[in-house]
């Protein structure tokens, strides 16, 4: 695999290569989040909703800590064995201990964005454990290799056709077979016999609640029920801003998740699990991994109140347009873009500078996190710590010399739009990234202030 | 009332007419409206690219230009948002927060201030709207499609007054066009696919104009337009407003 470091830009410039399917993407996505629109209109209150869920998030990020004590007591109590992981190196020695305990070296997995986060599968594999994701879109990018591009819909970068080949190769479906019920038929009965034959299910956790010290699990394809029911051991990864207070809590957020991610009212499946059935073993991994260093940043604290609905990614003009892989991170689009630099600054410096701030991320989130605003706010982070970089820096102050001189701006502008009118190739060609694609603009005869001078100002 | 007329500063050197529609359509309204000789730019497009340690020069600049007036009124919903939220002086922050709360976006200020009604315009033309986010999202400009609140628009309620004019309707009424400041040449390919993907939806609805309460998003589109070899032509609202 080639190495080289390539940026959000860069990625996307690879992407947008082939229009139609950067048309097919955006397209699907955008149909995602019209179901979301119609979804989140029928209900009167929405935005009532979404306030609530802000606020109760609010509160769970200001309490915190008391919030965590309470949960693994009650957790405790209910027979659940409680890990604590500082960041995704512990967490993944955590789970791979357990496994090492009882002797496991196979096991299934449901959806866990924070095992991607963590790189879990990976560090299974190179310690000799057999990792099967069971979630249908996980398992088709896990049998192709890749890692999710949408943290709801993991495959969505991905053509029926594409998944027949790769169920032809891995599974032995027919050459050419891409309808989707016979795939998913083949999927289901691959996945029937590792449910039976895998002793230990790793499933992800989407609210844990403080007062009862249970956890509940969103799934469409109730595969994590079938993991856990069947396993002797069930490990639960969750990072530790999944707590919510109460129970009745559950009532705003059930409501918001799944509206918000695919227009449904609810998930298939909204599983509570509380204690280990007689016999089994319930493991449940708490994860720092940088959140309460995010949680002390005043301007990006609110970050951690998603859900990981991935409106955002839906909506967002450029992540239809550039593919969840362009982000080169486990979380993609807006959200992902917020999340990543407090994990690592220099390494996702380019992600706050992939949108164009339209705001529409903001507005969609069922928990009202100012996407945008802290896109702007990583924005000057990444600039005063010197991941800009040189070319660019160096322009901006050019900007700022031309700009607080009002003499040298116009001089500078009059030039410009001589330079555009009478040598036309100055601004014209392959330097200039506008002119690709787009026109430069017609050079008018005399600027706004020229002719005011003219035609107004002694009046 | 005294108004001080505030031109970004692309508009100044590309696109007099915006300003000059915008300035002749205030004083027809009967607005005492100066436009101040020594403005340059609010800044923005440092600030939008992480430098907004850099923008002094233009806040202070800014303030001593516009200070003195009792409203600030400008044709770009985006550079009006900037001032409203980023226009420091850390010697006189008071100063700057005076601006922040009377400097208007030039539809907002028609339809909020003026209390427009009547418009005394003509421009019987197809025209489709391009609704920038800035002025849409930011500044609350119109209803967004995102929210389940009730439905407004300033843009429309003016261009509805404007004799002759046929709007179209668009398959995304709301989606950003792509410019995004610097992002339209730092992320280029995603910029140009958005701004194609945009004129195509007016295109595709027999738009014989794209208007928008921000000329940079329509610089952009005019841009793919252009080079597509459309006849489709963009106009400012301050144009169509003005127009007879």
């Amino acid at each position: 695999m080639n190495t080289e470091f390539k940026d959000h830009s860069e990625l996307s410039d690879i992407f947008n290569k082939d229009e139609a399917r950067v048309d097919w993407h955006d397209e699907t996505l955008w149909f995602v989040r019209a179901k979301r629109d119609k979804a989140a209109h029928g209900i009167p209150e929405w935005e009532s909703l979404r306030e609530a869920a802000s606020q109760i998030k609010n509160n769970v990020l200001s309490n915190l800590h008391d919030y965590l004590v309470e949960f693994e007591e009650n957790a405790r109590k209910n027979g659940v064995t409680v890990h604590w992981a500082a960041d995704a190196a512990e967490h993944n020695q955590i789970v791979h201990n357990i496994l090492k305990e009882q002797g496991v070296n196979r096991l299934i997995k449901s959806k866990s964005m924070l095992t991607e986060e963590c790189h879990l599968n990976e560090y299974l594999k190179k310690n000799g454990v057999e990792v099967i994701d069971t979630d249908l879109g996980e398992r088709i990018v896990q049998l192709a290799e890749e890692p999710p591009s949408h943290i709801v819909l993991p495959c969505i970068h991905k053509k029926k056709e594409e998944i027949g080949d790769l169920f032809h190769e891995h599974l032995g479906t027919p050459a050419g077979m891409a309808d989707p019920v016979f795939l998913t038929a083949a999927a289901r009965t691959h996945l029937r016999e590792t449910f039976i034959t895998r002793k230990a299910a790793i499933t992800g956790v989407n609210f844990a609640v403080a007062e009862t010290g249970e956890f509940v699990v969103c799934t469409n394809e109730g595969n994590a029920d079938m993991g856990a029911h069947l396993a002797d051991v069930h490990i639960a990864c969750m990072g530790i801003e999944k707590i919510i207070p109460k129970r009745r809590n559950l009532s705003v957020f059930l409501r918001l998740l799944t509206r918000s991610a695919t227009g449904q009212p609810i998930t298939t499946y909204s599983s509570h699990f509380r204690k280990p059935r007689p016999g089994q073993q319930m493991h449940l991994v708490l994860v720092d991994n940088g959140r309460t260093t995010q949680l002390s940043r005043p301007d990006f604290r609110n970050s951690l109140k998603c859900i990981r609905c991935a409106a955002c990614m839906n909506t967002c003009p450029v992540y239809r347009r550039s593919g969840g892989h362009s982000y080169h991170t486990a979380i993609a689009g807006p959200i992902g873009s917020i999340l990543a630099p407090n994990l690592d600054m220099k390494e996702y410096a380019d992600l706050p500078f992939a949108s164009t701030l339209c705001g529409s991320c903001s507005n969609v989130c069922p928990v009202k996190i100012n996407i945008h605003e802290q896109l702007y706010k990583w924005r000057q982070v990444i600039v005063k710590e010197g991941y800009a970089p040189a070319k660019k820096a160096m322009a901006m102050k050019v900007m700022e010399f031309t700009l607080s001189s009002p003499f040298i701006y116009k001089n500078a502008g009059k030039a410009g739009r001589w330079f555009m009118k009478h040598a036309p190739f100055t601004v014209n060609n392959k330097l200039n990234l506008w002119y690709d694609h787009r026109e430069m603009p017609e050079v008018p005869k005399e600027s706004f202030g020229e002719w005011y001078n003219k035609n107004v100002k002694n009046d | 009332m005294t108004v001080g007329l505030f031109i970004p500063c692309y508009i100044d050197q590309f696109y007099p007419n915006a300003a000059i529609a915008t300035l002749t359509l205030l004083k027809r309204l009967g607005v005492d409206v100066k436009y101040p000789t020594r403005q340059t730019c609010c800044g923005q497009p440092m600030a939008n690219s992480g430098f907004e340690h850099l923008t002094q020069g233009c806040n202070d600049l800014f303030i001593e230009n516009f200070a003195e007036f009792d409203y600030v009124v400008s044709p770009s919903g985006s550079c009006v948002l900037h001032i409203k939220d980023h226009l420091h002086a850390p010697k006189d922050e008071d100063k700057a927060l005076g601006i922040r709360k009377k400097v208007y976006e030039l539809t907002e200020f028609l339809t909020d201030v003026l209390k427009i009604e009547k418009l005394n315009a003509r421009f019987p033309h197809k025209v489709g709207v391009h609704q920038s986010c800035h002025g849409q999202r930011g500044l609350m400009l119109a209803q967004m499609t995102e929210l389940v609140e009730a439905p407004f628009s300033k843009p429309l309620h003016l261009l509805n007054m404007v004799e002759g004019l046929e709007l179209v309707e668009l398959s995304r009424p709301d989606e950003c066009c792509g410019f995004g400041g610097t992002f339209c040449v730092a992320e280029e390919a995603v910029s140009v696919k958005m701004g194609k993907d945009r004129v195509a939806d007016h295109i595709n609805h027999g738009a014989e104009y794209i208007t928008a309460a921000d000329m940079s998003c329509l610089m952009h589109m005019e841009g793919i337009l252009r080079r597509q070899k459309s006849n489709v032509k963009v106009l400012h609202i301050a144009e169509i407003l003005n127009a007879q």
